[in-house]
């Protein structure tokens, strides 16, 4: 019973290689190379500027929806390169689920909002259509895991914009969490909420991860070390340090690593 | 007292006595032609046909004329508009290509209203042989307002969040799926707007549609008859001093419905404006 389980905690989600990022010339990710292992939380620590972000998006290709954006190096998500030619974005993106800094639903009902993306896979195709019975549990199922269900399940056909701003980023968690993804990217998703909202979604985080990987950017260092298994330090777009969440803030092996945890700088 | 104060009241005085003059000069059209015009309309003037080439009986073949008319423009060039502007705002970054577009349509909102009648006349119903007609008169309108219609639907395109755009892409949906499920529907108060405000040019248009619509009294019974505008029939019935009194009456009946169409495009630009500060 135990073996298949160790196989998979050694399995990684993702294996980024010398990945560099620009934006019109400019090298804002300066060739970073990791590995995310699966079922695991990491968290990208730095200060502003640091390309934690670019990392991050780099992750589900929306990097290039941006001009002048140049990708150089390879990411493989369960071995696959998800930069090569022949790799659709967008199936890409139906895979990697991601979460705003800004609470940012769509201008539709909350039931809506939840039903976005799996809506598209049946469009494209993907699977059969779901069910009203089907999609009904699925909003269900989603909300109650981003710890939004019990708020709103009186008024889902009410706008998600009418939420408040810890409830709206929730819902954008949940409607992530409705398309089963394999990987969630989260670019600081408490940067603008309440203590309370922030740790709801802690707390959803570390549920989250018995099923999913999760990648948590965050300017919170402290955030990190509350729910991040490893956790890496990015320095103006270079990969300093990557370590157990432990070790990078009680023994990092870099000066750099250390001044910035301890808050000596950012 | 300080010269500050002087030239702040002088600066105010100017700006008030520009805005009095405006509001005056609107005023007093609206006034001159209603005063004029009011009296002459009548169950009988706006719903039956003309007699005597226009000095007796109604203007209701006009009315429909020009509705018919200008709906069938908005009808062709609505489509093309929306899907430029949507090309021009979704699927292209600002380049030479998009400027060159945007300049070609500014130049084309530029051209008097006259040379688009010469270019109906000559392409429309000489050359393609559509003869004076609805479609001619149409074809030749929908050109003129394609402009505003591209321009207002590009800004209408402009103003949905990018933010919502990358939320759709993110969740895996395809650059088409994004715009059919999140940007028109957001863009489309906006859009509304732009072919009111297209669809009040055509009816007031003159120039662009008698020499492509021609000036025929008769009901249209097909794409291919000729029609008459509230416009040309004032135009004709003035020109040629066949009735002063019936051409205010025309008139009053062109102002009014103008105005409608603009108070409309007005409540709806509120609503817009109101929904998105919600």
């Amino acid at each position: 019973m135990n073996s298949p389980k160790v196989e998979v905690r050694a399995h990684s989600k993702v294996e980024v290689r010398n990945l560099k990022v620009s934006f019109g010339g400019e090298l804002a990710l300066r060739g970073v190379s990791l590995d995310i292992a699966v079922n695991r939380i990491l968290g990208v620590i730095g200060p502003a500027g640091s390309a934690k972000t670019t990392f991050l998006r780099a992750l589900d290709r929306m990097n290039e929806l941006k001009a002048g954006c140049r990708t150089e190096g390879k990411v493989l998500i369960d071995g696959e390169d998800i930069y090569d030619p022949s790799s659709d974005p967008v199936l890409l993106r139906r895979r990697v689920g991601m979460v705003f800094a800004m609470p940012m639903p769509l201008p539709l009902s909350i039931y809506e909002n939840v039903v976005y993306g799996p809506r598209l896979g049946y469009a494209h195709g993907g699977e059969r259509r779901a069910s009203k019975a089907e999609l009904d549990e699925l909003v269900e199922e989603s909300l109650s895991a981003a710890f939004l269900w019990e708020e709103v399940k009186d008024r889902l056909g009410t706008s998600g914009l009418k939420l408040s701003g810890g409830q709206q980023q929730r819902l954008c968690l949940a409607r992530t969490l409705a398309m089963k993804p394999e990987l969630i990217l989260l670019d600081e998703p408490s940067s603008g909420l309440d203590p309370i909202s922030t740790s709801k979604i802690e707390e959803a985080l570390t549920i989250l991860k018995e099923r999913y990987t999760i990648v948590l950017v965050t300017n919170n260092t402290k955030q990190a070390a509350r729910v991040a298994d490893e956790t890496a330090f990015f320095l103006m777009g270079e990969l300093i340090e990557l370590a157990p969440t432990g070790t990078i803030f009680t023994n990092p092996s870099d000066r750099r690593t250390e001044d910035y945890v301890t808050g000596r700088f950012g | 007292m300080s010269s500050h104060a002087t030239s702040q009241r002088i600066a105010v005085g100017i700006l008030a006595a520009a805005t009095l003059l405006t509001l005056a000069i609107v005023a007093f059209i609206l006034f001159f032609v209603l005063e004029k015009g009011l009296p002459q309309l009548s169950w009988e003037f706006l719903f039956s046909g003309p007699k005597d080439m226009g000095k007796a009986g109604g203007i209701f073949p006009a009315i429909i004329g020009t509705l018919i008319l200008s709906l069938l423009a908005i009808g062709i060039s609505l489509p093309l508009g929306v899907l430029t502007a949507v090309y021009l705002s979704e699927y292209t970054r600002e380049s030479a290509l998009t400027k060159a577009i945007r300049f070609g349509t500014d130049c084309l909102a530029g051209i008097p209203s006259i040379i688009f009648g010469l270019f109906g006349y000559v392409f429309f119903v000489t050359t393609l042989r559509m003869g004076w007609s609805l479609l001619a008169g149409a074809l030749t309108l929908a050109m003129m307002v394609l402009p505003t219609l591209i321009r207002t639907s590009e800004e209408a395109l402009r103003s949905v969040p990018q933010s919502w755009r990358e939320v759709s892409l993110s969740l895996g949906a395809t650059r088409w799926e994004t715009v059919r499920k999140v940007v028109l529907p957001n863009a489309l108060p906006g859009i509304v707007t732009g072919v009111m405000l297209s669809f009040g040019r055509s009816i007031g248009e003159t120039a662009a549609v008698i020499y492509t619509a021609g000036s025929s009294f008769r009901m249209p019974r097909s794409a291919f008859d000729s029609v008459r505008t509230l416009a040309v029939h004032f135009y004709l019935l003035a020109r040629e001093g066949l009735s002063t009194e019936k051409a205010y009456g025309t008139a009053a009946v062109l102002v009014l419905a103008v105005l409608a169409v603009n108070l409309l495009t007005y409540a709806l630009m509120n609503r817009f404006i109101r929904r998105r500060a919600r």
